[in-house]
């Protein structure tokens, strides 16, 4: 098994960790889930389920944001700068960089996310003084999270590889948009009569990633418990997905002719 | 008959141009070249002549549209090869957020080295490049001359074999460029082989053992700097003073140029005798005569010169 991935991983959390345009999107979020305590309080009886609903929802979109951005710029940059170069001269593949950049980025995101789950954790002391069994959901919810980021951050060093940031932006959204509403598409074949049409929307259902499965903000705020099989599929499901896009993102670079 | 150092064979590289209707430019035009172990090899030409592309490919960066190349014996296809090789590219730029000692770090750690051997080179390179008070310092607070520096370092930290040196004196004062050539000459007392892309012509005459100059893509001759430009005289330089009011002979007035209270004329070598005789026959004293030689900027011209002269290459290829 290569070392190089964790080399280039390390190398790209620490990178991160020291650009501060990264702190000022954890501060928002730690000011989003803060500002929850506020709209907790005027919400009788249901400060809880606010919080945890806001803070998981604050956590999602802001951990989005980080994937979407960081990752569509992420082996842009070294093309751009050049830092790649050097490190092509050495004995590393490109598949090993590319597996090591996205490493490093999910290592970010869990730090993170790690962070403003300790801010969402605050808020729920704040106001009610107690854990309770139930809030074990929450972390599920919280994993939940980092797998779909997973899946946004590998979708993002995709686009980025054959095409510019913005448009990588652009086609990550619309992955994500499309894959959140993917079940909607299969329904939509289900009501025309064309088979063709059918068939197509189905296929298109299966080949987007199912981002919907990943979100039970909604549970994890009511105290729901959360099935053990839903964990691990959600978790082979995303392993594999991951697995095959960053296959074909490995393809794609290794082909190319660098700037 | 020993492995060469790098043995490249055919390389062609060609690019599409073109948005609605792509054409191929040929940036590199079969380049065919062996090196020797312990060279310094300069790869001379001007600007766009093909000299970054070349080492782009050699180092898998881009990919040839044909031929092939062998660092040592290993083809540039093959990841072991790189172990082998260091590489500072042009103008180089690394990860502003780190400081020098963690980028050599971080290279030292792809190579494979243990802890205690990655602290101890990353030492003695930045010393080596005249960098280890600055070790500590982010690299975005470096000078374009320091990142030439660390640049330097990184290629050579892993004691490879064969250094590839795009345009090392770049960008550099007088004081850095001397550093560089120092460096140079110390990888050769090595017995290491380095080929470095340059359009620094003195810094080639002054460093190389063999050159190579591209012009166009295309390889228009390869040798040691001395017999490229031959030791063929091609004009007679003298250097003479006239008497207080005195004239210049009428063959020479035109050609004559006056520095200070001196003149310099350049005859053809067969007519330097009848060119002396009048200059002594209106009273002129002869300071000095000296035989003047192409340099390699003359070759360089030339070469540029005759490959004007001829179709180029996104003319002459088409998909």
């Amino acid at each position: 098994m290569s070392a190089i991935p964790g080399i280039v991983a390390i190398n790209t959390f620490r990178e991160a960790v020291r650009d501060r345009v990264l702190y000022n999107l954890i501060v928002f979020a730690l000011m989003m889930i803060g500002a929850s305590i506020l709209v907790g309080e005027i919400s009788i009886g249901i400060d809880r389920l606010v919080i945890i609903n806001l803070g998981l929802s604050a956590i999602s979109i802001f951990g989005l944001v980080m994937a979407i951005f960081i990752g569509v710029g992420l082996v842009y940059k070294e093309m751009e700068k050049r830092t790649l170069y050097s490190v092509l001269a050495k004995p590393v593949r490109r598949w090993e960089f590319l597996v090591g950049k996205f490493g490093g980025l999910l290592l970010t995101l869990a730090v993170n996310t790690g962070f403003m789950t300790l801010g969402l954790a605050a808020a729920l002391f704040y106001v009610s003084r107690e854990f309770l069994r139930t809030d074990a959901t929450i972390l599920v919810a919280i994993y939940f999270i980092l797998l779909e980021l997973a899946l946004v951050t590998a979708f993002a060093l995709f686009f980025s590889c054959f095409s510019s940031p913005m448009l990588s932006t652009l086609f990550t959204l619309g992955i994500y948009v499309a894959g959140f509403f993917s079940a909607d598409i299969r329904g939509i074949g289900t009501v025309t009569r064309s088979p063709a049409m059918q068939m197509t929307a189905r296929v298109i259902s299966y080949l987007l990633p199912n981002f919907r499965n990943f979100n039970i903000i909604s549970a994890a705020s009511h105290g729901d418990a959360i099935p053990f099989s839903l964990i691990w599929q959600n978790t082979a499901y995303a392993a594999l997905y991951v697995a095959l896009v960053l296959i074909a993102a490995s393809s794609i670079f290794s082909g190319r002719n660098l700037k | 008959m020993s492995t060469p150092a790098i043995e490249i064979e055919g390389l062609t590289k060609d690019y599409p141009v073109g948005f609605w209707r792509p054409r191929l430019r040929r940036s590199l035009d079969h380049l065919t070249l062996r090196v020797e172990d312990g060279e310094i090899f300069g790869f001379l030409g001007p600007n766009g002549a093909g000299k970054t592309t070349t080492l782009k490919v050699l180092m898998s960066i881009i990919y040839p549209t044909s031929g092939t190349a062998r660092v040592r014996g290993k083809s540039i296809d093959d990841v072991r090869m790189h172990r082998e090789i260091g590489y500072l590219p042009e103008q180089p730029y690394f990860y502003d957020y780190l400081t020098a000692r963690e980028l050599l770090e971080y290279y030292a750690r792809l190579f494979g080295f243990r802890a205690a051997d990655r602290r101890e080179r990353v030492t003695r390179f930045l010393e080596r490049v005249g960098l280890a008070d600055a070790g500590d310092l982010q690299l975005r607070k470096f000078s374009k001359g320091m990142l030439q520096r660390v640049g330097m370092a990184q290629a050579i930290l892993h004691d490879p074999q064969v250094i590839f040196l795009d345009e090392p004196m770049s960008g550099l004062d007088p004081v850095g460029r001397r550093e560089v050539r120092d460096i140079i000459h110390h990888l050769k007392r090595e017995g290491r082989t380095v080929f470095f892309s340059t359009h620094i012509l003195s810094d080639a005459e002054m460093l190389c053992d063999r050159v190579a100059v591209l012009v166009g893509g295309k390889l228009q001759g390869v040798g040691a700097p001395a017999e490229i430009v031959s030791m063929q005289v091609h004009a007679m330089e003298i250097l003479f003073e006239t008497q207080v009011g005195g004239a210049l002979p009428n063959s020479l007035a035109k050609s004559a140029t006056q520095i200070g209270g001196r003149y310099r004329v350049e005859v053809p070598e067969q007519q330097l005798y009848s060119a002396l005789e009048e200059l002594r026959s209106c009273g002129a004293r002869i300071l000095s005569v000296t035989p003047l030689r192409p340099t390699l900027e003359d070759y360089f011209f030339k070469l540029i010169a005759r490959n004007k002269a001829v179709p180029q290459p996104e003319q002459a290829v088409s998909r």
